[in-house]
């Protein structure tokens, strides 16, 4: 029975029904990464993908609001509305990814590189 | 009696504890692990290359994660538009700009520390803030949901049709969507024909005008007069537009 108790706090999470705090936690944990790797990463594609990366923890979030399975439907829930914030924030990534890589593109071609660190013409 | 059944057979004892299991929980915790692993996978991955096929995983993982919330056009809509759209941009700049010394830049020892520790202390403050409310940690007691496909689609025309009508006590206070469905349509345009005209093959203008007038002189040596009275005359209109423009 030892083996199975050590086991067991992990069993509950394979058991027991999963509630918004569940989403909650892989929402902080993707928004985290993309906070990081945008502060981190020195390639101007790294960031935009730290971007897309916040971008997606804050849906998981609204949609895990909106979600009529893991919370009771009694005015505490979000409805239609998440569902709809997370579609627009899904539209506005892909337009904000458009604009991005063209002034990646386009500093590339400028400078010969997408380090971001290279990117100081405008220092005074 | 749980010490008799294993002694007595090992795969008697594990029926009542696969009984138990709820595979929504198990489907979640599958796809949470891969959207977070494939997360980290991205911030500590130094090769751009890698780290675009990470947030491919990443990304078609959260897919998953909205399918099982009940939210399948979301799911639908972030396979299309980013997984199917907006990566393969970013894979699309990956593949353009990736010249051997761009594909890993690394970044110091110093910066590693200091984001590791920024990041820490965000993710501790989130991890408190989602988990200090009792009500977020309840799970829904049994709904049955219709799919969200067709109440979203008719509210971004305007229509609630998973709601109580205006005139009941309930209804009559939910938003639509039409106008914000308008404005984004319009800033999905201008931003397209932004990126557009931002990303277009620039025009060389001094070195593409010399050439040009170079390729243009009649090699005859009989045209000679000519063509220098030509060149004279551009070299004139040439000086007056560059001070034009000037």
């Amino acid at each position: 029975m030892t083996p199975l108790a050590a086991v067991m706090p992990l069993f509950g999470l394979i058991t027991e029904p999963i509630s918004v705090a569940h989403y909650l936690v892989v929402g902080a944990v993707l928004f985290t990464s993309g906070v990081a790797c945008m502060a981190l990463k020195r390639n101007a594609l790294g960031v935009l993908m730290g971007i897309e990366l916040v971008l997606n923890g804050a849906n998981v979030n609204f949609v895990a609001f909106a979600s009529p399975y893991l919370q009771s439907a009694d005015g505490r829930s979000l409805g239609l509305d998440g569902d709809v914030i997370a579609v627009f924030v899904i539209v506005l990534a892909a337009a904000e990814a458009a604009v991005a890589l063209a002034i990646t593109l386009n500093f590339y071609n400028n400078h010969g590189t997408v380090d971001i660190d290279q990117a100081d013409d405008l220092k005074g | 009696m749980m010490p008799l059944a294993i002694a007595a057979s090992p795969i008697l004892a594990f029926a009542p504890l696969v009984a138990a299991i709820n595979w929504h929980s198990v489907f979640f915790l599958l796809f949470a692990v891969i959207a977070c692993g494939f997360a980290i996978a991205v911030v500590a991955a130094d090769n751009i290359v890698r780290m675009a096929l990470y947030l491919v995983f990443s990304l078609g993982a959260v897919a998953g994660l909205f399918f099982l919330a009940g939210a399948e056009f979301v799911g639908a809509m972030q396979l299309m538009i980013y997984v199917g759209g907006t990566l393969v941009l970013l894979v699309f700049g990956v593949m353009l700009t990736a010249q051997t010394p761009f594909v890993a830049i690394k970044s110091s020892g110093g910066d590693r520390v200091l984001a590791g520790f920024v990041a820490a202390a965000l993710f501790a403050t989130l991890l408190l803030a989602s988990l200090s409310v009792p009500a977020w940690r309840q799970p829904a007691s049994g709904v049955v949901q219709a799919p969200t496909a067709t109440p979203l689609g008719m509210a971004l025309v305007g229509v609630r049709v998973d709601e109580a009508p205006a005139g009941s006590p309930k209804g009559g206070h939910s938003r639509r969507y039409l106008l914000p469905f308008e404005i984004i349509s319009i800033h999905l345009l201008v931003v397209l024909v932004g990126a557009a005209y931002l990303a277009r093959a620039k025009r060389r203008k001094t070195p593409r005008a010399i050439e040009v007038a170079a390729s243009a002189e009649p090699p005859a040596s009989v045209a000679a007069h000519a063509a220098h009275a030509k060149l004279g005359r551009s070299d004139r209109s040439s000086s007056v537009l560059t001070g034009g423009s000037e």
